[in-house]
């Protein structure tokens, strides 16, 4: 693999008592959208931030292509990052603030004027080059701060929660934007958010941090089909946390026993093979039948209509209450409240979890 | 209980304050107006002694550029630390805050004698500095313009601190960092984002400092000894001295309309509610 265009090698940032970095080590490979997902305090943004050169850390050091910059400011360090209050400057009109980054790198006034017209044409603001930022909706607002990040053309743009303060449909329509942007222009993006969906629609590859730490990385769907601890498992999507005892292994996956069946599961390193374990079990993995069409049998508690989707919970004598999800447009059983069902899933739909 | 008229309630609220001002406020005003043109006789007389005086003509220039060197100084002085408050002191910065509003509770004659104490012939600052041998004979710090600077400086620098305060804690921390994220140097973010963001705070400080220093007397009195004489204390020379209360009239006229003419002009460019009324 080629070089990472920015790597964080033991990072540790602590405020007071509070370890917000503990030991962090992060590389990014060039071009690709890499999110950093995790809840308030998790340390997302802290590791953002010392990477952009806005937080100073108390050990560790940050590489770009092999050259240290963990002490150089932030104008030096040639990234660009885009602020969750868009930051955008109110005293300057919207062509301005694109052309800044270019005015402070002194570009000519011709070149500048070029390129402000290209990047706000490239985010479909053209029209707006003279209307002052206060002027503008929370999205336009949005696009103009986009461009005037990626208008001085750096190799890796930071985002901080750039969509958190829009409506849930100018988000959706926003994250299809950001993602043919990036793959358009080819630019790193490194991207901070705590919300699974916007994460998990957008990245090439999530870290999940947690206290500071990385809990787990790897493609959406790579970490949303197998989660290594409970925290990534309830995290990224909703999972039932099944207690189970491992027996063994075969072959590539472990046999484990609950409520009297045995099955196979799948697991990752580090998973102990014999004794207690913890599954995670996504809802929309379970089959629903009637009772003796699947092993396990159990009486339904509640249903939540969702539209295209309805959440069954049932509850089992031996594993408790099971969250099931299926699609409201379907054949099978239409469970309705304390009526008696069975339920099943495939081998390999659980996946046992490092944290027992 | 019928519910009274709004109306009624509106203005019974209002009388007892509007009482108070047209009886002991308003009416003199309208009275010293109506001095000015009758006093010793009836016509214009007063305000073309006015115009044609050297002396008058004198004080207003000096008033005038005392109360512009006095806002030029407290903007200065005042602009750092209202940027050293709002963005630096954290844990000091109620301590701060309190050390700029303590000078108000102290009143504004006590402030000047204590200026004279330290400026004197041998005051503090003359001891000190012949003691150390820096100078052999004193320097004439009071009793001219030098005096009444430094003491107007030290009471109007509240003023100007407080609407900058005001402007400066609005501006979030986020506008300098993404100007320094897109390549500006800290100088150049602070220069091209930061200041021009300040400049209503500027503009509404500066303002107050000026229109209060054109009339202030207390100060300027006792620092300039009667040698530095601007417009409020030559009034009350005409007045007291040579009981001349039409000219002595005409002169706080004039001085009223200067400053009228003053906040109309600035009121095109500073929004003169802001200044005065909203402030935290």
């Amino acid at each position: 693999m080629s070089e990472p265009i920015l790597s964080v090698r033991q990072a540790i940032k602590t405020y007071g008592d509070f370890r917000a970095l503990d030991a962090v080590n992060l590389d990014i490979r060039e071009g690709e959208f890499l999110t950093l997902l995790g809840p308030s305090g998790s340390g997302k943004s802290t590791l953002l931030s010392a990477i952009a050169g806005f937080t100073a850390l108390d050990s560790g050091v940050v590489h770009a292509k092999g050259d240290d910059i963990t002490r150089l400011p932030p104008e030096k360090r040639g990234l660009a990052m885009v602020f969750q209050g868009y930051a955008l400057f109110p005293t300057m009109s919207v062509a301005e603030n694109v052309g800044y980054p270019l005015r402070v790198r002194k570009w000519s006034k011709a070149a500048i004027r070029e390129r402000v017209t290209e990047c706000l044409d490239l985010v479909q603001m053209g029209q707006f080059a003279d209307r002052m930022p206060q002027q503008l909706s929370g999205g336009q607002q949005q696009r103009i701060a986009l461009a005037r990040a990626l208008s001085f053309k750096p190799d890796v743009l930071l985002l901080d929660e750039p969509l958190s303060a829009l409506d849930k449909q100018l988000r959706a329509d926003l994250q299809w934007e950001l993602k043919a942007l990036h793959e358009r222009l080819g630019v790193t993006f490194i991207y901070v958010t705590h919300d699974q969906d916007e994460a998990l629609s957008m990245s090439d590859r999530i870290v999940i941090l947690k206290d500071g730490a990385i809990q787990q990385e790897g493609a959406p769907n790579e970490l949303y089909d197998w989660p290594r601890t409970r925290f990534v498992a309830n995290f990224l999507g909703k999972s039932n946390c099944i207690e189970a005892r491992m027996t063994g292994r075969d072959g590539d996956h472990l046999i484990a026993e609950a409520a009297g069946h045995r099955f196979a599961v799948h697991a990752g390193t580090g998973v102990a093979e014999t004794g207690k374990g913890c599954l995670a079990l996504r809802p929309e993995r379970i089959r629903l039948g009637l009772p003796g069409d699947e092993p396990f049998t159990g009486r339904v508690k509640q249903i939540s209509y969702l539209g295209e989707r309805c959440q069954v919970l049932v509850d089992h004598d031996v594993l408790g209450e099971v969250l099931v999800s299926q699609p409201t447009w379907h054949s099978g059983v239409r469970p309705e409240p304390r009526m008696d069902v069975s339920f099943g899933w495939d081998a390999k739909a659980c996946v046992a979890l490092v944290d027992a | 209980m019928p519910r009274m008229n709004e109306k009624l309630r509106y203005w019974m609220l209002v009388l007892p304050a509007l009482a108070v001002m047209i009886f002991f406020y308003i009416w003199p005003v309208l009275n010293i107006w109506g001095i000015s043109v009758t006093e010793p006789a009836t016509g214009l007389g007063n305000y073309t002694k006015m115009f044609d005086s050297n002396a008058v003509r004198v004080s207003f220039m000096l008033t005038f550029r005392i109360a512009a060197i006095t806002t030029v100084v407290c903007l200065l002085l005042g602009y750092i630390l209202a940027y050293t408050i709002s963005n630096f002191a954290t844990k000091a910065r109620p301590l701060m805050l309190g050390l700029v509003l303590l000078p108000f509770w102290v009143s504004v004659l006590i402030r000047s004698f204590a200026w004279i104490v330290l400026l004197g012939r041998s005051g503090l600052v003359n001891d000190a500095l012949m003691d150390t041998g820096l100078i052999a004979t004193p320097i004439r710090f009071m009793h001219n313009e030098t005096g009444v600077l430094i003491a107007m400086v030290h009471v109007m620098l509240p003023f100007a601190v407080l609407p900058m305060l005001t402007n400066m804690r609005g501006i979030p921390g986020s506008y300098m960092k993404a100007a320094r994220g897109l390549g500006a140097s800290e100088w150049r973010a602070f220069r091209d984002v930061y200041f021009p963001q300040t400049l209503p705070g500027v503009f509404s400080g500066g303002l107050l400092v000026f229109v209060l220093s054109l009339g202030f007397y207390i100060t300027p009195a006792l620092l300039g000894g009667g040698r530095v004489m601007m417009i409020s204390e030559y009034i009350t020379y005409q007045i007291q001295e040579f009981l001349n209360w039409g000219l002595g009239a005409a002169l706080s006229v004039a001085l009223l309309v200067a400053t009228a003419i003053i906040l109309f002009v600035a009121g095109r460019f500073v929004n003169l509610r802001k200044t005065f009324l909203e402030r935290n």
